[in-house]
């Protein structure tokens, strides 16, 4: 009793203990400032100064990721980014460097570069030390990248034979199955449900690449974060070399529009037969846009419904109380575009349909009736008071700012994160969920025996 | 109590002075014999907390495979004065983010907390690594979600159920080959006081070391550990039976079979482990872990280079690795997927040939210097993770090593020469201590599939 009396008088005292956090992050850490600037070719900048320790992140992020591939093309982003860092051709002083010679550099380097695209995003990161002779190196060698990329036709003939060989072996199991079919259903012909496929690989080639990173990798395109041991000078400095080499314009002509992502007009039930050891099971529907009004209030909602760890609702009937599986979970993911709202499970197969109908349950009830004042308490105790955690390294700071980048958040964000938390109320979840989530329309995919 | 409430918030704002932002580990043991490792780092307001116990997979004895991982998971379910799921609860309402991890090695539980919240934590790991207790049923139902664990990790994965062979024809003696989730059929048997006494047996203070790592002072956190951890009665830790694997005496080869469209080879030699930096093995510990890094520890390195490049490639990919140090034997991995065409005894072949290379002409000192950069960076950035670091001092606990071993590896490692190297090629990777275990994929029909190499976990969304 003595116990929780005082846990309950530590909950309430954090949440004196947020603002002195907020005090402390500033000052025990010099820098969970967030600082903009904009370089001369108007490429806008955001990056913490973090002087713990001797190294640097940088991330640019393009609008060219897998939701602007072609159609047909399905892959093309990904596909590009890979090749991108394969190979150099020679460009003045510089030598051409086969995809071995990249590998050493990199390595001689101890940095680490990497190319990719999510739905969204194709993202370049760079991790580096930040001794000046490793860095020039560094930001010299990653500039080449995203200028001088080889794109060599027979590189990328191997290099499709193998993404077509993986394709085939992850189609075995259940776990790609379930994720495709699922977004197939979900999102029907937007490109967020578009899947790459034998056909899609094969009629990729290295000039729908070059064309690629003619339309979208362009200066008036990038979005760069920056956290690290580096004053405003520097960075400054090192971003204006390390995109030297695109291609600057007065104004970026405009991409294509994207289709909406139209909501559901029906509930969809789809089995896959699979001869597994469990089935895997998702429910959902299109969610959110990162830019939905009701982003913080339906990401506290989630928490209490299958967002929180071990004390969600999902985890606390499916998993606690059932013993049905061992993952158990909900999730939004907000994109430029609404990203699908998915729960998700696996557990033995002739169970499957029980702990789908538990997991229904759980849903409708959270949808008609909201969180309870303890459970919203609960999930703002954690919310709130773990925020922290959110930014304790270097590598998390990066994906906040990136993110905020992304999705034009404003400056003072983190700061305004935990008010943001603690001002929504039950009423408002209820409300919010019952506009985005309708059970009665919920796409269920079951792959298993 | 309110007096602790009321200190620990005293102790957060106390901490916007002007202390150093690092701190080398502190180490040292309280009077029931648990030892404690603190190392400060107050880049910001965050601590993370493990309880490692030096007990794993590698502790239990035949018929009760699992139960290691088992009771990790039952440690969430209650003592006298917290309910079953109230730890997380109160995890959570501080602000926490919790999990515990189970290895051949040992088992560990951690909280990832705001700084002020540590004495809030030790507190409540100390009441259940004392005194946890739960009823039959909810050990039961538990069991249910680790045997889900189980067809999830191994059982619909055809790689690795072939890990888990791999080890159980690799070894004859030593623990090290049961699969730290236990056999399905032994989950089927187990009972509730396989996992109580195992807990009775191996959760004593002497076992266990704390580790702390974040936001916080060295003379506090020894007040709270004391407090928290030290009224824990001392008792004797079990005495081990060694359990040394015999000699290999000849190659051994075994086949999976389970659904899948790609072959597999995974071939594992036995090596000397690490054991310090005074034993008879450890220059070829050194060299054999450069050994590694030069076959694949970069981008382009020697097996991708000879074995996954141009029109007749024999591998879509490859990887070479060496386990290093570890409680129990250590192995030198080197495993691939053959590519179209070609045959997994012609990428057993190609991988054992690239070896055979480095045995015959040696390497370039070049090759290590690139590796050797890369580690020393390395070591910087591993540092940005809390957490990684609390694991790190952890597991070197668990290993009887010297919380200043990485420093010195590192030291040495830059000292290891091309001949060492080469040396090592060619004395350890003849047949007789070889296993080998191929995937033969077959179309998925009748009979559900089975290595974890990661630690496991109590629980996470994917």
């Amino acid at each position: 009793m003595n116990l929780l009396r005082c846990l309950q008088g530590l909950t309430r005292a954090g949440r004196v203990g947020v603002a002195l956090l907020a005090l402390g992050l500033g000052s025990a850490q010099a820098g969970v400032k967030v600082e903009r600037l904009v370089l001369p070719n108007g490429v806008p900048v955001l990056w913490v100064q973090t002087p713990g320790l001797p190294m640097v992140d940088i991330q640019v992020d393009f609008d060219a990721g897998a939701r602007r591939d072609p159609k047909g093309k399905e892959g093309l982003a990904n596909a590009t980014a890979d090749l991108m860092e394969r190979g150099l051709k020679a460009r003045g002083d510089a030598p051409a460097l086969d995809e071995n010679q990249v590998g050493e550099a990199w390595a001689d380097l101890g940095a680490s570069f990497n190319l990719g695209a999510g739905a969204d995003r194709f993202s370049l990161t760079l991790r580096s030390l930040t001794r000046p002779t490793v860095l020039d190196a560094a930001i010299r060698l990653a500039a080449r990248h995203l200028g001088d990329a080889s794109l060599d036709p027979d590189l990328w003939a191997r290099d499709r034979a193998r993404s077509l060989a993986s394709l085939k072996e992850s189609l075995t199991r259940p776990g790609t199955q379930v994720e495709r079919a699922y977004a197939r259903a979900v999102f029907g012909d937007h490109p967020y449900g578009r899947e790459v496929t034998e056909a899609s690989l094969q009629a990729i080639t290295v000039a729908d690449m070059a064309e690629f990173i003619q339309t979208h990798l362009r200066a008036c395109r990038a979005r760069v974060s920056v956290v690290g041991a580096l004053d405003r000078e520097q960075v400054r400095e090192r971003v204006t070399q390390l995109l030297a080499q695109l291609p600057t314009d007065a104004q970026c002509a405009p991409l294509p529009s994207l289709p909406p992502v139209q909501a559901l007009r029906e509930a969809q039930n789809l089995r896959i037969t699979l001869a597994t050891a469990q089935s895997h099971v998702r429910l959902g529907q299109p969610g959110i846009a990162r830019n939905d009004p009701d982003f913080f209030t339906l990401t506290v909602g989630n928490y209490v419904l299958g967002g929180g760890g071990f004390v969600s609702r999902l985890t606390e009937q499916v998993r606690e109380k059932r013993g049905l599986s061992y993952s158990v979970y909900s999730y939004f993911a907000p994109g430029l575009q609404p990203g699908a709202f998915t729960i998700g499970l696996q557990t033995r197969p002739d169970q499957a349909e029980q702990a789908v109908q538990v997991a229904r349950d759980v849903l409708s009830t959270f949808v008609r009736e909201g969180p309870s004042e303890r459970e919203l308490r609960a999930a703002k105790d954690n919310l709130v008071g773990g925020f922290a955690l959110r930014l304790d390294s270097n590598r998390k700071l990066l994906d906040n700012l990136a993110n905020m980048h992304w999705n034009d958040l404003p400056l003072d964000y983190l700061e305004t994160w935990t008010r943001q938390v603690e001002a929504v109320t039950t009423a408002q979840i209820r409300q919010a969920f019952g506009r985005v989530i309708q059970p009665d329309r919920l796409v269920q995919v079951i792959v298993g025996p | 109590m309110r007096k602790l409430c009321g200190w620990s918030l005293a102790f957060w704002t106390a901490l916007s002075g002007a202390a150093p932002l690092t701190e080398p580990p502190t180490q040292f043991q309280l009077a029931n014999g648990m030892n404690v490792i603190v190392q400060p780092d107050r880049r910001a307001p965050t601590a993370v907390h493990m309880l490692w116990v030096r007990v794993g997979s590698m502790d239990e004895v035949d018929g009760t495979s699992g139960v290691a991982h088992v009771l990790e998971h039952m440690l969430f379910k209650g003592t006298p004065s917290v309910a079953a799921g109230e730890f997380s609860r109160r995890v959570a309402a501080l602000g926490g983010r919790e999990n515990a991890f189970t290895s051949k090695d040992y088992t560990g539980y951690f909280q990832q907390i705001p700084a002020h919240r540590l004495p809030d934590v030790m507190k409540l790991e100390a009441d259940r690594f004392a005194n946890n207790r739960w009823p039959d049923a909810e050990f039961r139902k538990e069991l249910e979600v680790v045997k889900e664990e189980r067809r999830l990790r191994t059982d619909d994965s055809p790689r690795a159920l072939l890990f888990e062979q791999l080890e159980a024809a690799q070894y004859v003696a030593s623990p090290y080959r049961r699969p730290i989730i236990g056999w399905m059929e032994d989950l089927d048997t187990l009972e509730p006081n396989d996992a109580r006494a195992f807990y009775r047996q191996w959760y004593v203070p002497a076992n266990a070391t704390v580790v702390v790592v974040g936001d916080v002072q060295v003379a506090q956190v020894r007040q709270w550990a004391q407090r928290f951890y030290g009224s824990i009665p001392a008792r004797a830790v079990p005495a081990r039976k060694p359990r040394e694997e015999p000699p290999q005496r000849g190659l051994r080869r075994l086949e999976v079979k389970a659904p899948a469209e790609q072959a597999y080879v995974a071939m594992a030699f036995k090596v000397p482990a690490f054991q310090g930096f005074q034993t008879p093995h450890t220059t070829d510990a050194l060299a054999l872990t450069m050994l590694a890094a030069v076959l694949d520890g970069y981008s382009g390195a020697r097996l991708q280079r000879a074995l996954t490049q141009g029109s007749d490639r024999v591998a879509d990919s490859v990887n070479a690795g060496y386990g290093f140090s570890g409680r129990g034997p250590q192995s030198f991995y080197l495993q691939g997927v053959p590519a179209a065409g070609k045959t997994a005894r012609e990428l057993e072949q190609a991988l054992r040939e690239q070896v055979a290379r480095v045995a015959r002409e040696g390497v370039r000192e070049e090759e290590l210097r690139r590796v050797k950069n890369q580690w020393e960076a390395a070591e910087v950035y591993k540092r940005d993770s809390l957490f990684n670091t609390a694991r790190e001092l952890g597991t070197l606990w668990i290993e009887g090593l010297p919380l200043d071993t990485n420093d010195r590896l590192m030291e040495a490692l830059q000292r290891v020469t091309p001949e060492q190297v080469q040396a090592v090629a060619a004395k350890y990777f003849g047949d007789d201590q070889l296993t080998v275990a191929t995937l033969l994929p077959q179309p998925r029909s009748d009979k559900p599939p089975r290595k974890p190499t990661q630690p496991l976990r109590h629980g996470g969304t994917p």
